[in-house]
C-alpha cells in the first residue's frame, strides 16, 4: 500500500476549502493521522490524485458526509476497556446515583456503541428511569446509525467477551434481537439517550452534567485544540462530576490539571473545584 | 542527508518477546536515538510488558501516551489497540483507526510513518512473527533511505514474517539475536 498521494500543502488547502466552504474546521486535528485518513480516502473511493478527490469535495455538497465520515475515526466498540467499565459500575455510577438525576454526555459518540454501553450498566445498576445520556458527533451520519441501535452480528461475540470482562450480569444477548446478519438493541436501552450533531471544535456547552466521556477522540486534535475541548469540558461539568477519557490520554498539561483528581489506574478525574 | 540515527523501530509478533528478553539487557543506556518496539498483543487482560522490559534494562521504558516527545536513550512500547504514528515535528500521535494487517497496532502503519517523517534517519528490525505486517513499512523506510534489518529466520520461533520480508526486499540484512545488541550499540 503507497499511502503518499497526497502532499501536506494540499492537504492545507484541501481543509481550507471544507472549512470556508462547509464550516467543519479540522486544521487542529492532528496532521499524522489525517494524512492517513485522506489518503484512505483516495484508496477507498477510488481517487486517482488529490485533484480528484478536491473536486469532488468542493462541488458536490453531498459527498461532504462521507468525506467528514471517513475522515474522522469511526472505529469504536462496546465495552472496549472492559477495566474501564467495571470502575463506573462498581464505583463512579453509584456515587452519581445519589443525585436526583444523572446527566451523562457523551462526546464524540460516533456509531453509538459507548452510550448503549452505558445505558446497559446504568439499567443493571437500577439508575436509569432518573438518567439522561446526551450522545453527540460532529457528523450526522454516525448520529442517524447510531440512534437505530443496529449493529453488525459479527461483533458481537467481541462485545460479549468485553462485556463479561467489565463484570457483566446477565447473557450480554438477552439486550438484543438477531436480524440475519445484524442484531437490534432493545428499545427500551435508547429511551434516554438523546443522539444529536455536536462539534467540539465550534460549538459551545449545552448543559451541565455530572459525567463527561469522551475516549480517544482527543488523540485525534493537536495540543492547542485539546486545551480548548478541556476547557469546554470543564464549563460543562458540575462540582464533583466526572471526566473521563481515552486510555492513552492525559489532563496533564492542561489549565484542568490542578483542580481534577485522578482515580488511581483509571484515566477518570473528578472536578473538585 | 544525514545517515545519523533518529529512531531504531522494533516490530515483532510471535516469538519475538524472547528476542527481546535477550537483547534488552545488553543495549546501552547512552544511545544518541530512541527506541520504539511495535508488538501484536492482546488488549485485553492488560499486560505489564513494560513493567517487564523494565526489570532487564537500564534504559526508561515507557507504554506510549498521546503527543509523547521522544526523548534519546529511551525505550517506547506501543499500546495495546492504537497505532503509533509521528507528527512533523517528531512527537508522538496515537491513532486507534481500523486494525492493518489484522492488528493494531500495526508494524507497517509506524514504519511508514517513521519513514516519511526520519527518512534516512530511520533503522528498522523485524523480529520473529506469523504475520505479513511489517513487511510493507520495511520497503517504504528504504524508498525513503533507511537501513532495514531482520532475524535470521533461522533463528526465529515463528519464521514467516522474516521470512516473507527476505523473499520481498532483496537488499534486506540478517541478524541473529546475540548480534542485535552489539549492532544496536554501535549504530552511527
Amino acid at each position: 500500500m503507497e499511502l503518499d498521494i497526497i502532499r501536506d500543502e494540499e492537504m492545507d488547502l484541501l481543509l481550507e476549502d471544507v472549512s470556508s466552504i462547509y464550516g467543519y474546521d479540522f486544521s487542529q486535528y492532528s496532521k499524522a493521522s489525517l494524512k492517513r485518513r485522506l489518503n484512505r480516502i483516495c484508496l477507498v473511493d477510488k481517487f486517482a490524485s488529490f485533484a480528484e478527490l478536491r473536486y469532488r469535495v468542493i462541488s458536490d455538497k453531498n459527498y461532504l458526509q462521507r468525506f467528514v465520515e471517513e475522515i474522522t475515526v469511526n472505529v469504536t466498540e462496546m465495552f472496549r476497556d472492559p477495566l474501564f467499565y467495571k470502575k463506573l459500575r462498581n464505583d463512579i455510577l453509584p456515587k452519581l446515583g445519589t443525585y436526583p438525576f444523572i446527566r451523562i454526555w457523551v462526546a464524540g459518540c460516533s456509531t453509538g456503541e459507548e452510550a448503549y454501553s452505558i445505558a446497559i450498566l446504568l439499567q443493571e445498576i437500577n439508575l436509569y428511569h432518573k438518567a439522561l445520556i446526551y450522545a453527540t458527533d460532529i457528523n450526522p451520519t454516525v448520529i442517524e446509525k447510531a440512534s437505530k441501535g443496529i449493529f453488525p452480528l459479527s461483533v458481537m461475540k467481541q462485545y460479549s467477551e468485553n462485556y463479561i470482562h467489565a463484570d457483566g450480569q446477565k447473557d450480554f444477548s438477552s439486550y438484543y434481537t438477531s436480524m440475519y446478519d445484524v442484531v437490534k438493541f432493545q428499545e427500551d436501552l435508547n429511551s434516554r439517550i438523546l443522539f444529536s450533531t455536536h462539534n467540539l471544535v465550534s460549538d459551545t456547552s449545552f448543559n451541565e452534567f455530572q459525567l463527561i466521556l469522551c475516549r480517544n477522540v482527543l488523540i485525534y486534535f493537536d495540543k492547542d485544540l485539546q486545551n480548548k475541548v478541556f476547557n469546554l469540558f470543564d464549563n460543562s461539568l458540575q462540582t464533583l462530576g466526572y471526566l473521563a477519557l481515552g486510555d492513552k490520554e492525559t489532563i496533564r498539561f492542561s489549565s484542568l490539571e490542578k483542580r481534577y483528581k485522578q482515580s488511581k489506574g483509571h484515566k477518570i478525574y473528578q472536578k473538585m473545584t | 542527508m544525514s545517515r545519523e540515527t533518529k529512531v531504531v523501530l522494533i516490530g515483532g509478533s510471535a516469538g519475538s518477546i524472547p528476542v527481546l528478553l535477550q537483547v534488552l539487557p545488553d543495549i546501552r543506556s547512552d544511545l544518541h536515538f530512541s527506541i520504539i518496539i511495535i508488538l501484536h498483543r492482546k488488549s485485553y487482560p492488560k499486560s505489564s510488558l513494560n513493567q517487564l522490559f523494565e526489570s532487564i534494562t537500564t534504559l526508561n521504558v515507557l507504554e506510549v501516551e498521546d503527543k509523547t516527545e521522544l526523548v534519546n536513550g529511551t525505550i517506547y512500547l506501543v499500546p495495546a489497540d492504537y497505532h503509533l504514528l509521528f507528527e512533523d515535528d517528531k512527537s508522538i500521535a496515537l491513532d486507534a483507526s481500523e486494525k492493518i494487517n489484522y492488528s493494531r497496532p500495526s508494524i507497517d502503519v509506524t514504519f511508514e510513518s517513521a519513514a516519511r517523517i526520519f527518512n534516512s534517519n530511520v533503522v528498522a528490525l523485524l523480529l520473529s512473527g506469523g504475520s505479513q505486517d511489517g513487511v510493507e513499512g520495511l520497503k517504504n523506510i528504504i524508498q525513503h533511505g533507511g537501513k532495514v534489518f531482520i532475524q535470521d529466520p533461522n533463528t526465529a520461533e515463528v519464521d514467516y514474517m522474516p521470512k516473507q520480508a527476505l523473499e520481498q526486499i532483496p537488499e534486506v540484512e540478517q541478524l541473529a539475536p546475540e548480534q542485535m545488541s552489539h549492532f544496536i550499540n554501535n549504530l552511527k
